[in-house]
Protein backbone atom coordinates (compact mmCIF):
# COMPACT_ATOMS: atom_id res chain seq x y z
CA UNK A 1 0.00 0.00 0.00
CA UNK A 2 1.21 3.72 -0.67
CA UNK A 3 2.20 4.94 2.33
CA UNK A 4 -0.75 7.59 3.78
CA UNK A 5 1.98 10.44 4.89
CA UNK A 6 5.35 11.49 2.68
CA UNK A 7 6.79 14.57 3.53
CA UNK A 8 9.66 15.36 0.47
CA UNK A 9 12.55 18.03 1.12
CA UNK A 10 10.66 20.03 3.55
CA UNK A 11 12.76 23.33 4.56
CA UNK A 12 11.21 25.60 7.00
CA UNK A 13 12.57 29.26 8.33
CA UNK A 14 11.07 31.35 10.86
CA UNK A 15 10.88 35.33 10.89
CA UNK A 16 11.92 35.60 7.36
CA UNK A 17 13.63 38.63 6.66
CA UNK A 18 13.83 39.92 10.20
CA UNK A 19 17.09 39.86 12.13
CA UNK A 20 14.96 36.51 14.12
CA UNK A 21 15.00 35.00 10.79
CA UNK A 22 16.22 31.58 11.79
CA UNK A 23 16.13 27.29 10.07
CA UNK A 24 14.15 25.47 11.94
CA UNK A 25 13.60 22.78 9.36
CA UNK A 26 16.53 21.77 6.64
CA UNK A 27 15.67 19.03 4.05
CA UNK A 28 13.68 16.62 6.19
CA UNK A 29 12.12 13.81 3.91
CA UNK A 30 10.37 10.96 5.52
CA UNK A 31 6.72 8.79 5.19
CA UNK A 32 4.61 7.54 7.32
CA UNK A 33 2.92 3.91 6.34
CA UNK A 34 -0.63 3.38 7.90
CA UNK A 35 -0.69 1.89 11.36
CA UNK A 36 2.88 2.65 12.51
CA UNK A 37 3.47 4.12 15.80
CA UNK A 38 6.11 6.58 15.50
CA UNK A 39 8.37 8.16 17.66
CA UNK A 40 9.96 11.34 17.55
CA UNK A 41 13.27 12.90 19.19
CA UNK A 42 15.50 15.25 19.65
CA UNK A 43 17.22 17.63 21.66
CA UNK A 44 15.01 20.83 22.72
CA UNK A 45 15.31 23.58 19.83
CA UNK A 46 15.83 20.69 16.99
CA UNK A 47 12.01 21.52 15.26
CA UNK A 48 10.05 18.53 16.16
CA UNK A 49 6.95 20.65 17.11
CA UNK A 50 7.66 22.77 13.87
CA UNK A 51 7.88 19.74 11.63
CA UNK A 52 4.89 18.26 13.50
CA UNK A 53 3.12 21.72 12.74
CA UNK A 54 3.58 21.19 8.90
CA UNK A 55 1.93 17.67 8.75
CA UNK A 56 -1.32 19.05 9.10
CA UNK A 57 -1.11 22.31 7.36
CA UNK A 58 -0.90 24.68 10.18
CA UNK A 59 2.54 26.18 9.25
CA UNK A 60 3.13 26.18 5.43
CA UNK A 61 6.64 24.59 3.95
CA UNK A 62 9.37 27.25 3.04
CA UNK A 63 9.77 24.68 0.09
CA UNK A 64 9.41 21.03 -0.36
CA UNK A 65 5.82 19.63 -0.13
CA UNK A 66 4.06 16.95 2.38
CA UNK A 67 1.27 14.24 0.86
CA UNK A 68 -1.72 13.22 2.57
CA UNK A 69 -2.67 10.00 0.68
CA UNK A 70 -0.47 10.56 -2.20
CA UNK A 71 -2.36 14.55 -2.68
CA UNK A 72 0.08 17.79 -1.57
CA UNK A 73 -1.77 19.48 1.43
CA UNK A 74 -1.58 22.58 -0.03
CA UNK A 75 -2.72 21.74 -3.68
CA UNK A 76 -6.19 23.45 -2.82
CA UNK A 77 -7.48 25.64 0.22
CA UNK A 78 -10.62 22.64 0.91
CA UNK A 79 -7.89 19.71 1.04
CA UNK A 80 -5.98 21.55 3.58
CA UNK A 81 -9.19 22.34 5.73
CA UNK A 82 -9.48 18.39 5.44
CA UNK A 83 -6.07 17.74 5.91
CA UNK A 84 -6.55 19.16 9.51
CA UNK A 85 -9.84 16.74 10.69
CA UNK A 86 -7.36 13.95 9.04
CA UNK A 87 -4.41 14.66 10.76
CA UNK A 88 -5.36 15.26 14.49
CA UNK A 89 -2.49 16.91 16.28
CA UNK A 90 -2.18 17.33 20.32
CA UNK A 91 -0.21 20.46 20.81
CA UNK A 92 2.72 20.73 23.75
CA UNK A 93 0.84 21.72 26.95
CA UNK A 94 -2.90 21.23 25.62
CA UNK A 95 -4.44 21.73 28.61
CA UNK A 96 -4.04 25.45 28.20
CA UNK A 97 -6.05 25.61 25.51
CA UNK A 98 -9.25 24.31 27.17
CA UNK A 99 -12.20 27.24 27.01
CA UNK A 100 -15.67 26.09 27.36
CA UNK A 101 -18.03 26.06 29.99
CA UNK A 102 -17.88 21.66 30.37
CA UNK A 103 -15.91 19.23 29.28
CA UNK A 104 -18.46 17.68 26.89
CA UNK A 105 -18.85 20.66 24.99
CA UNK A 106 -15.15 21.44 24.96
CA UNK A 107 -14.92 17.86 23.38
CA UNK A 108 -17.54 18.97 20.89
CA UNK A 109 -15.69 21.36 19.42
CA UNK A 110 -13.18 19.55 17.40
CA UNK A 111 -16.28 17.53 15.61
CA UNK A 112 -18.66 20.73 15.55
CA UNK A 113 -16.41 22.24 13.41
CA UNK A 114 -16.63 19.56 11.26
CA UNK A 115 -20.45 20.39 10.51
CA UNK A 116 -21.14 16.70 12.00
CA UNK A 117 -24.84 16.22 12.85
CA UNK A 118 -25.58 16.50 16.76
CA UNK A 119 -26.08 12.58 17.82
CA UNK A 120 -22.84 11.98 15.98
CA UNK A 121 -21.23 14.31 17.87
CA UNK A 122 -22.52 13.39 21.04
CA UNK A 123 -21.53 9.61 20.04
CA UNK A 124 -17.61 10.70 19.11
CA UNK A 125 -17.50 12.85 22.16
CA UNK A 126 -18.68 10.29 24.65
CA UNK A 127 -16.45 7.41 22.62
CA UNK A 128 -13.35 10.12 23.07
CA UNK A 129 -14.07 10.51 26.41
CA UNK A 130 -14.08 6.70 26.95
CA UNK A 131 -10.82 6.41 25.28
CA UNK A 132 -9.08 8.45 27.90
CA UNK A 133 -10.81 7.66 31.10
CA UNK A 134 -13.01 10.54 31.53
CA UNK A 135 -16.43 10.08 33.34
CA UNK A 136 -19.69 10.97 32.49
CA UNK A 137 -19.69 13.22 35.62
CA UNK A 138 -16.64 14.42 34.35
CA UNK A 139 -18.13 15.41 31.44
CA UNK A 140 -20.48 17.64 32.84
CA UNK A 141 -17.66 19.25 35.29
CA UNK A 142 -15.89 22.72 34.04
CA UNK A 143 -12.67 21.86 32.54
CA UNK A 144 -11.01 24.04 35.00
CA UNK A 145 -11.86 22.18 37.84
CA UNK A 146 -10.22 19.58 36.69
CA UNK A 147 -6.47 18.16 37.34
CA UNK A 148 -3.85 18.99 35.35
CA UNK A 149 -3.64 15.50 34.50
CA UNK A 150 -7.05 15.26 33.86
CA UNK A 151 -7.01 18.49 31.72
CA UNK A 152 -4.70 17.26 29.44
CA UNK A 153 -6.32 13.61 28.72
CA UNK A 154 -9.73 15.97 28.03
CA UNK A 155 -7.59 18.01 25.64
CA UNK A 156 -6.41 14.68 23.82
CA UNK A 157 -10.18 13.70 23.74
CA UNK A 158 -10.51 16.49 22.07
CA UNK A 159 -8.78 15.87 19.13
CA UNK A 160 -9.23 11.79 19.29
CA UNK A 161 -12.82 12.98 19.34
CA UNK A 162 -12.22 14.31 15.48
CA UNK A 163 -11.10 10.54 15.00
CA UNK A 164 -8.34 11.57 12.54
CA UNK A 165 -6.53 8.80 10.93
CA UNK A 166 -3.36 9.77 11.90
CA UNK A 167 -3.10 11.26 15.47
CA UNK A 168 0.22 13.49 16.51
CA UNK A 169 1.02 14.02 19.90
CA UNK A 170 3.56 16.51 20.91
CA UNK A 171 4.92 15.30 24.55
CA UNK A 172 2.03 13.96 25.73
CA UNK A 173 3.59 13.19 28.66
CA UNK A 174 5.55 15.82 29.49
CA UNK A 175 5.28 17.52 33.33
CA UNK A 176 2.94 14.14 34.11
CA UNK A 177 3.66 11.87 36.84
CA UNK A 178 4.70 7.99 36.09
CA UNK A 179 1.32 7.17 36.17
CA UNK A 180 -0.17 9.68 34.33
CA UNK A 181 2.34 8.84 31.83
CA UNK A 182 1.57 5.18 31.92
CA UNK A 183 -2.47 5.99 31.49
CA UNK A 184 -1.84 8.72 28.38
CA UNK A 185 0.38 6.03 26.68
CA UNK A 186 -2.63 3.10 27.51
CA UNK A 187 -4.97 5.59 26.17
CA UNK A 188 -3.17 6.78 22.84
CA UNK A 189 -2.16 2.94 22.55
CA UNK A 190 -5.96 2.09 22.79
CA UNK A 191 -7.00 4.30 20.47
CA UNK A 192 -4.52 2.99 17.96
CA UNK A 193 -5.91 -0.29 18.09
CA UNK A 194 -10.02 0.65 18.32
CA UNK A 195 -9.28 2.76 15.02
CA UNK A 196 -6.22 1.33 13.48
CA UNK A 197 -5.09 4.74 13.88
CA UNK A 198 -1.43 6.12 12.50
CA UNK A 199 0.40 7.71 15.77
CA UNK A 200 3.14 10.28 15.89
CA UNK A 201 4.04 10.95 19.16
CA UNK A 202 7.10 13.46 20.39
CA UNK A 203 8.63 12.35 23.11
CA UNK A 204 11.65 13.05 25.62
CA UNK A 205 11.01 10.49 27.71
CA UNK A 206 13.70 7.34 25.86
CA UNK A 207 12.00 5.08 28.03
CA UNK A 208 8.48 5.73 26.95
CA UNK A 209 9.08 5.48 22.90
CA UNK A 210 11.49 3.09 22.89
CA UNK A 211 8.49 0.75 24.67
CA UNK A 212 5.57 1.71 22.43
CA UNK A 213 7.22 2.98 18.88
CA UNK A 214 7.62 0.89 16.12
CA UNK A 215 9.95 3.50 14.27
CA UNK A 216 12.07 6.48 15.57
CA UNK A 217 12.61 9.54 13.64
CA UNK A 218 15.39 11.51 15.89
CA UNK A 219 15.47 15.16 14.90
CA UNK A 220 19.11 17.37 14.98
CA UNK A 221 19.93 20.52 14.45
CA UNK A 222 16.88 20.70 12.09
CA UNK A 223 17.76 18.29 10.22
CA UNK A 224 16.28 14.66 10.04
CA UNK A 225 19.30 12.86 11.64
CA UNK A 226 18.10 8.99 11.67
CA UNK A 227 15.13 7.07 10.72
CA UNK A 228 14.56 3.67 12.03
CA UNK A 229 13.84 0.36 14.27
CA UNK A 230 14.37 1.29 18.02
CA UNK A 231 17.05 -1.16 18.34
CA UNK A 232 18.55 0.52 15.53
CA UNK A 233 18.95 3.92 16.70
CA UNK A 234 19.19 3.01 20.13
CA UNK A 235 22.42 1.06 18.49
CA UNK A 236 24.24 3.85 17.50
CA UNK A 237 24.26 5.16 21.27
CA UNK A 238 27.64 7.27 20.70
CA UNK A 239 25.82 9.44 17.85
CA UNK A 240 22.93 9.67 20.24
CA UNK A 241 24.62 11.01 23.54
CA UNK A 242 26.41 13.51 21.21
CA UNK A 243 23.28 14.67 19.91
CA UNK A 244 22.76 15.58 23.62
CA UNK A 245 20.04 12.77 23.43
CA UNK A 246 19.35 10.26 25.90
CA UNK A 247 19.46 6.32 25.23
CA UNK A 248 17.17 3.93 27.64
CA UNK A 249 18.93 3.07 30.80
CA UNK A 250 18.75 -0.48 30.22
CA UNK A 251 20.09 -0.68 26.79
CA UNK A 252 23.21 1.68 27.90
CA UNK A 253 23.33 -1.64 30.65
CA UNK A 254 23.19 -3.76 27.62
CA UNK A 255 26.09 -2.18 25.61
CA UNK A 256 28.21 -2.19 28.62
CA UNK A 257 27.72 -5.66 28.82
CA UNK A 258 28.58 -5.86 25.23
CA UNK A 259 32.26 -3.52 25.98
CA UNK A 260 32.73 -6.56 28.15
CA UNK A 261 32.77 -8.86 25.98
CA UNK A 262 29.51 -11.13 27.42
CA UNK A 263 27.53 -12.34 24.18
CA UNK A 264 24.07 -10.37 24.85
CA UNK A 265 22.19 -8.82 21.94
CA UNK A 266 20.84 -5.27 22.53
CA UNK A 267 17.76 -4.61 24.10
CA UNK A 268 15.87 -1.37 24.91
CA UNK A 269 12.96 -2.69 27.25
CA UNK A 270 12.63 -4.44 29.92
CA UNK A 271 10.56 -7.10 28.82
CA UNK A 272 12.82 -7.96 26.09
CA UNK A 273 16.00 -7.69 29.12
CA UNK A 274 14.45 -10.27 30.79
CA UNK A 275 14.11 -12.28 27.70
CA UNK A 276 17.62 -11.43 26.68
CA UNK A 277 18.80 -12.85 30.28
CA UNK A 278 16.74 -15.87 30.19
CA UNK A 279 17.90 -17.56 27.29
CA UNK A 280 21.75 -16.48 28.00
CA UNK A 281 21.38 -18.30 31.35
CA UNK A 282 19.58 -21.01 29.78
CA UNK A 283 22.19 -21.04 27.21
CA UNK A 284 24.95 -21.53 29.92
CA UNK A 285 22.90 -23.68 31.90
CA UNK A 286 23.12 -26.41 29.02
CA UNK A 287 26.37 -25.89 28.49
CA UNK B 1 1.88 36.12 12.07
CA UNK B 2 1.40 37.76 15.29
CA UNK B 3 5.02 37.23 16.15
CA UNK B 4 5.83 39.28 13.17
CA UNK B 5 4.37 42.46 14.89
CA UNK B 6 7.87 44.78 15.81
CA UNK B 7 6.20 47.43 18.11
CA UNK B 8 7.89 48.33 21.01
CA UNK B 9 10.28 45.69 20.17
CA UNK B 10 13.76 45.89 21.63
CA UNK B 11 16.66 45.04 19.33
CA UNK B 12 19.62 44.50 21.35
CA UNK B 13 22.78 45.94 20.08
CA UNK B 14 26.26 47.07 21.45
CA UNK B 15 25.90 50.20 19.41
CA UNK B 16 26.99 54.09 20.97
CA UNK B 17 23.29 54.49 20.79
CA UNK B 18 22.52 51.32 22.54
CA UNK B 19 24.70 51.98 25.67
CA UNK B 20 23.49 55.71 26.23
CA UNK B 21 21.74 56.68 29.21
CA UNK B 22 18.36 55.60 28.60
CA UNK B 23 17.72 59.21 30.16
CA UNK B 24 19.51 60.89 27.34
CA UNK B 25 17.71 59.10 24.98
CA UNK B 26 14.20 59.65 26.30
CA UNK B 27 14.91 63.64 26.37
CA UNK B 28 16.64 63.57 23.27
CA UNK B 29 13.10 61.82 21.83
CA UNK B 30 11.43 64.95 23.76
CA UNK B 31 13.65 67.33 21.98
CA UNK B 32 13.90 65.80 18.42
CA UNK B 33 10.07 65.98 18.76
CA UNK B 34 10.16 69.52 19.68
CA UNK B 35 13.03 70.40 16.99
CA UNK B 36 10.18 68.45 14.74
CA UNK B 37 7.00 70.17 15.51
CA UNK B 38 9.16 73.68 15.65
CA UNK B 39 10.15 72.74 11.55
CA UNK B 40 8.99 74.37 9.17
CA UNK B 41 11.07 75.31 5.80
CA UNK B 42 12.68 73.01 4.03
CA UNK B 43 16.08 73.24 5.64
CA UNK B 44 14.47 73.18 9.04
CA UNK B 45 12.88 69.74 8.30
CA UNK B 46 16.46 68.58 6.61
CA UNK B 47 18.17 69.29 9.65
CA UNK B 48 16.02 67.51 11.61
CA UNK B 49 15.90 64.80 8.82
CA UNK B 50 19.57 64.64 9.30
CA UNK B 51 19.75 64.08 12.49
CA UNK B 52 17.25 61.21 12.75
CA UNK B 53 19.25 59.43 9.61
CA UNK B 54 22.66 60.35 11.59
CA UNK B 55 21.07 58.31 14.56
CA UNK B 56 20.11 55.54 12.70
CA UNK B 57 23.16 54.93 11.02
CA UNK B 58 25.13 55.02 14.70
CA UNK B 59 22.58 52.67 15.96
CA UNK B 60 22.99 49.92 13.30
CA UNK B 61 19.55 49.18 13.26
CA UNK B 62 18.61 47.99 9.62
CA UNK B 63 16.52 50.49 8.04
CA UNK B 64 14.36 47.14 6.71
CA UNK B 65 13.34 46.84 10.53
CA UNK B 66 12.06 50.47 10.97
CA UNK B 67 10.20 50.74 7.37
CA UNK B 68 8.36 47.17 8.37
CA UNK B 69 7.75 49.16 11.91
CA UNK B 70 5.92 51.52 9.86
CA UNK B 71 3.53 49.92 7.49
CA UNK B 72 1.05 49.96 10.05
CA UNK B 73 0.69 53.67 9.95
CA UNK B 74 0.00 53.50 6.18
CA UNK B 75 -3.77 54.64 6.30
CA UNK B 76 -3.23 57.07 8.68
CA UNK B 77 -0.19 58.74 6.32
CA UNK B 78 -2.52 58.13 3.05
CA UNK B 79 -5.09 59.88 5.08
CA UNK B 80 -3.27 62.80 6.04
CA UNK B 81 -1.48 63.22 2.90
CA UNK B 82 -5.14 63.23 0.99
CA UNK B 83 -6.66 66.05 3.54
CA UNK B 84 -4.05 68.10 2.97
CA UNK B 85 -3.66 68.08 -0.27
CA UNK B 86 -6.99 68.39 -1.01
CA UNK B 87 -8.02 71.34 1.83
CA UNK B 88 -5.05 73.32 1.46
CA UNK B 89 -6.30 76.79 -0.01
CA UNK B 90 -3.87 78.39 -2.02
CA UNK B 91 -2.81 80.80 -5.10
CA UNK B 92 -1.15 78.25 -7.48
CA UNK B 93 -3.76 76.07 -8.40
CA UNK B 94 -2.43 72.89 -10.22
CA UNK B 95 -5.65 71.17 -11.17
CA UNK B 96 -9.30 71.86 -10.95
CA UNK B 97 -12.00 69.74 -11.85
CA UNK B 98 -15.30 69.37 -10.23
CA UNK B 99 -15.15 70.47 -6.48
CA UNK B 100 -11.45 69.32 -6.33
CA UNK B 101 -8.61 71.99 -6.49
CA UNK B 102 -5.02 70.56 -5.69
CA UNK B 103 -2.70 73.81 -4.91
CA UNK B 104 0.87 73.37 -4.82
CA UNK B 105 0.85 74.59 -1.26
CA UNK B 106 -1.56 71.79 -0.61
CA UNK B 107 1.33 69.26 -2.21
CA UNK B 108 4.32 70.75 -0.28
CA UNK B 109 1.67 70.41 2.84
CA UNK B 110 0.75 67.24 2.56
CA UNK B 111 4.43 65.95 1.75
CA UNK B 112 5.91 67.90 5.00
CA UNK B 113 3.15 66.88 7.02
CA UNK B 114 3.85 63.30 5.64
CA UNK B 115 7.05 63.49 6.38
CA UNK B 116 6.83 65.10 9.78
CA UNK B 117 4.73 61.64 10.82
CA UNK B 118 7.35 59.41 9.05
CA UNK B 119 10.03 61.00 11.28
CA UNK B 120 7.68 61.54 14.70
CA UNK B 121 7.09 57.49 14.58
CA UNK B 122 10.75 56.18 13.18
CA UNK B 123 12.72 58.38 16.42
CA UNK B 124 10.40 56.71 18.65
CA UNK B 125 10.77 53.17 17.30
CA UNK B 126 14.31 54.35 17.30
CA UNK B 127 13.91 54.68 21.17
CA UNK B 128 12.17 51.55 22.12
CA UNK B 129 14.64 49.38 19.24
CA UNK B 130 17.59 50.58 21.06
CA UNK B 131 16.73 50.59 24.72
CA UNK B 132 15.46 47.68 26.77
CA UNK B 133 12.34 47.70 28.61
CA UNK B 134 14.12 47.75 32.04
CA UNK B 135 16.42 50.95 30.85
CA UNK B 136 13.29 52.38 29.75
CA UNK B 137 11.79 52.16 32.79
CA UNK B 138 14.34 52.82 34.91
CA UNK B 139 15.16 55.99 33.04
CA UNK B 140 11.12 57.34 33.17
CA UNK B 141 11.38 56.26 37.31
CA UNK B 142 14.23 58.61 37.42
CA UNK B 143 13.26 61.69 35.38
CA UNK B 144 10.31 61.37 37.02
CA UNK B 145 11.42 61.16 40.38
CA UNK B 146 10.92 64.62 41.50
CA UNK B 147 6.88 64.24 41.42
CA UNK B 148 7.50 61.85 44.35
CA UNK B 149 7.39 64.51 46.32
CA UNK B 150 4.06 65.59 45.32
CA UNK B 151 3.07 61.66 46.08
CA UNK B 152 2.73 60.39 42.59
CA UNK B 153 3.71 56.47 42.79
CA UNK B 154 6.28 56.92 40.59
CA UNK B 155 7.78 54.05 41.18
CA UNK B 156 4.60 51.64 41.28
CA UNK B 157 3.98 52.88 37.58
CA UNK B 158 7.24 52.47 35.97
CA UNK B 159 7.32 48.55 37.42
CA UNK B 160 3.91 48.39 35.74
CA UNK B 161 5.15 49.44 32.50
CA UNK B 162 7.50 47.45 32.86
CA UNK B 163 5.86 44.25 33.64
CA UNK B 164 3.91 45.23 30.87
CA UNK B 165 6.52 45.92 27.97
CA UNK B 166 7.95 42.47 29.14
CA UNK B 167 4.87 40.42 28.73
CA UNK B 168 3.77 42.08 25.33
CA UNK B 169 5.93 39.22 23.52
CA UNK B 170 5.31 36.28 25.68
CA UNK B 171 1.41 37.01 25.20
CA UNK B 172 2.13 37.78 21.42
CA UNK B 173 3.70 34.38 21.53
CA UNK B 174 1.06 32.64 23.75
CA UNK B 175 -1.59 34.13 21.33
CA UNK B 176 0.23 32.22 18.36
CA UNK B 177 0.09 29.11 19.95
CA UNK B 178 -3.56 29.35 21.01
CA UNK B 179 -4.91 30.57 17.42
CA UNK B 180 -2.42 27.15 16.26
CA UNK B 181 -4.55 24.71 18.67
CA UNK B 182 -7.25 25.50 18.03
CA UNK B 183 -7.37 25.89 14.00
CA UNK B 184 -5.84 21.75 15.00
CA UNK B 185 -9.14 21.58 15.87
CA UNK B 186 -11.09 22.57 13.18
CA UNK B 187 -11.57 26.64 14.30
CA UNK B 188 -11.84 29.02 11.56
CA UNK B 189 -11.25 32.52 11.48
CA UNK B 190 -11.12 33.35 8.25
CA UNK B 191 -14.82 32.62 6.85
CA UNK B 192 -18.04 33.55 8.15
CA UNK B 193 -19.88 36.34 8.90
CA UNK B 194 -19.50 38.96 11.50
CA UNK B 195 -21.38 37.78 14.36
CA UNK B 196 -19.80 34.12 13.35
CA UNK B 197 -16.42 35.48 13.46
CA UNK B 198 -16.46 37.69 16.92
CA UNK B 199 -18.14 34.05 18.53
CA UNK B 200 -14.48 32.25 16.82
CA UNK B 201 -13.05 34.68 18.76
CA UNK B 202 -14.20 33.05 22.38
CA UNK B 203 -11.69 30.10 21.96
CA UNK B 204 -9.05 32.25 21.79
CA UNK B 205 -9.92 35.06 24.66
CA UNK B 206 -10.72 32.42 27.00
CA UNK B 207 -7.35 30.65 27.53
CA UNK B 208 -5.40 33.94 26.42
CA UNK B 209 -7.06 35.52 29.36
CA UNK B 210 -6.91 32.64 32.03
CA UNK B 211 -2.96 32.33 30.83
CA UNK B 212 -2.31 36.31 31.44
CA UNK B 213 -4.67 35.52 34.86
CA UNK B 214 -2.14 32.93 35.61
CA UNK B 215 0.98 34.62 34.93
CA UNK B 216 0.01 38.01 36.86
CA UNK B 217 -0.74 35.32 39.80
CA UNK B 218 2.65 33.63 39.53
CA UNK B 219 4.64 36.76 38.85
CA UNK B 220 2.68 38.30 42.13
CA UNK B 221 3.55 35.30 44.33
CA UNK B 222 7.22 35.28 42.79
CA UNK B 223 7.39 38.78 43.92
CA UNK B 224 6.61 38.39 47.25
CA UNK B 225 8.39 35.67 48.11
CA UNK B 226 11.08 37.60 47.34
CA UNK B 227 10.12 40.24 49.75
CA UNK B 228 9.18 42.92 46.99
CA UNK B 229 7.25 46.13 48.36
CA UNK B 230 7.63 48.86 46.12
CA UNK B 231 10.10 51.45 45.83
CA UNK B 232 11.35 52.71 49.15
CA UNK B 233 15.09 51.66 49.85
CA UNK B 234 15.12 49.67 47.31
CA UNK B 235 18.69 50.00 45.56
CA UNK B 236 19.44 49.43 41.98
CA UNK B 237 21.73 46.53 40.23
CA UNK B 238 22.48 49.35 37.18
CA UNK B 239 23.10 52.59 38.16
CA UNK B 240 22.39 55.06 35.11
CA UNK B 241 25.39 57.53 35.15
CA UNK B 242 25.57 59.55 32.24
CA UNK B 243 28.90 59.13 30.73
CA UNK B 244 30.72 61.57 27.89
CA UNK B 245 28.76 59.92 25.12
CA UNK B 246 25.86 61.47 26.44
CA UNK B 247 27.51 64.73 26.93
CA UNK B 248 27.98 64.81 23.41
CA UNK B 249 24.43 63.89 22.94
CA UNK B 250 23.07 66.84 25.26
CA UNK B 251 25.44 69.39 23.07
CA UNK B 252 24.27 68.27 19.51
CA UNK B 253 20.34 67.98 20.63
CA UNK B 254 20.81 71.66 21.88
CA UNK B 255 22.35 72.84 18.69
CA UNK B 256 20.07 71.40 16.70
CA UNK B 257 17.05 72.75 18.22
CA UNK B 258 18.58 75.88 17.78
CA UNK B 259 19.74 75.65 14.13
CA UNK B 260 16.29 74.21 13.50
CA UNK B 261 14.42 77.07 15.19
CA UNK B 262 16.38 79.67 13.63
CA UNK B 263 16.02 77.94 10.44
CA UNK B 264 12.54 77.56 10.68
CA UNK B 265 12.45 81.63 12.02
CA UNK B 266 14.23 82.73 8.67
CA UNK B 267 12.22 80.91 6.83
CA UNK B 268 14.84 78.89 4.37
N1 LIG C 1 7.14 30.95 16.06
C1 LIG C 1 8.47 30.92 15.98
N2 LIG C 1 9.16 31.97 15.51
C2 LIG C 1 10.49 31.94 15.40
N3 LIG C 1 11.26 30.91 15.76
C3 LIG C 1 10.65 29.82 16.24
C4 LIG C 1 9.22 29.77 16.37
N4 LIG C 1 8.90 28.55 16.88
C5 LIG C 1 10.05 27.90 17.05
N5 LIG C 1 11.11 28.64 16.66
C6 LIG C 1 12.51 28.23 16.66
O1 LIG C 1 12.66 27.11 15.82
C7 LIG C 1 13.48 26.13 16.42
C8 LIG C 1 12.76 24.81 16.50
O2 LIG C 1 11.68 24.94 17.40
P1 LIG C 1 10.70 23.75 17.78
O3 LIG C 1 9.63 24.33 18.65
O4 LIG C 1 10.27 23.06 16.55
O5 LIG C 1 11.67 22.84 18.64
P2 LIG C 1 11.34 21.48 19.40
O6 LIG C 1 12.23 20.45 18.81
O7 LIG C 1 9.89 21.23 19.41
O8 LIG C 1 11.85 21.82 20.87
P3 LIG C 1 11.22 21.39 22.30
O9 LIG C 1 11.73 20.02 22.57
O10 LIG C 1 11.81 22.39 23.24
O11 LIG C 1 9.75 21.48 22.19
C9 LIG C 1 13.87 26.66 17.78
O12 LIG C 1 15.20 27.12 17.70
C10 LIG C 1 12.94 27.80 18.05
O13 LIG C 1 13.61 28.84 18.72
MG1 LIG D 1 8.40 21.22 20.88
Amino acid sequence: MAPILQVKNLHHRYSIGTPFEHVALQDVSFSVERGEFIGVIGHTGSGKSTLMQHLNGLLKPTSGEILLDGKDIWSDKKFTRQCRFRVGLVFQYPEYQLFEETVYKDIAFGPKNMGLPTEEIDRRVREAAGFVGITDAQLEMSPFDLSGGQKRRVAIAGVIAMEPEILILDEPTAGLDPEGREEILRNIESYRRAKNATIMMVSHAMADVAKIADRLLVMNQATLAMDGKPMDVFSRSQELLDMGLDIPEITRLFLKLQEKGIPVNPVYTMQQAVAELRRIREGKSHA
Amino acid sequence: MLKDITLGQFFPGNSAIHRMDPRTKLIALIVYIVALFSAGSWLSYGLVFAFLAGTIAISKIPVKAIVRGLKPLVIILVFTGLLNLLFTPGEKVLVAFWRITITLEGVVRAVLMMARILMLISGTFLLTYTTSPIGLTDGLESLLGPLKKIHVPVHELSMMMCIALRFIPTLIEETDKIISAQKARGADFENGKLLERVKALIPILVPLFISAFRRADELATAMECRCYQGGDGRTKMKLLRYKRNDLYAFVLLVLLLVAVIFAARLGL
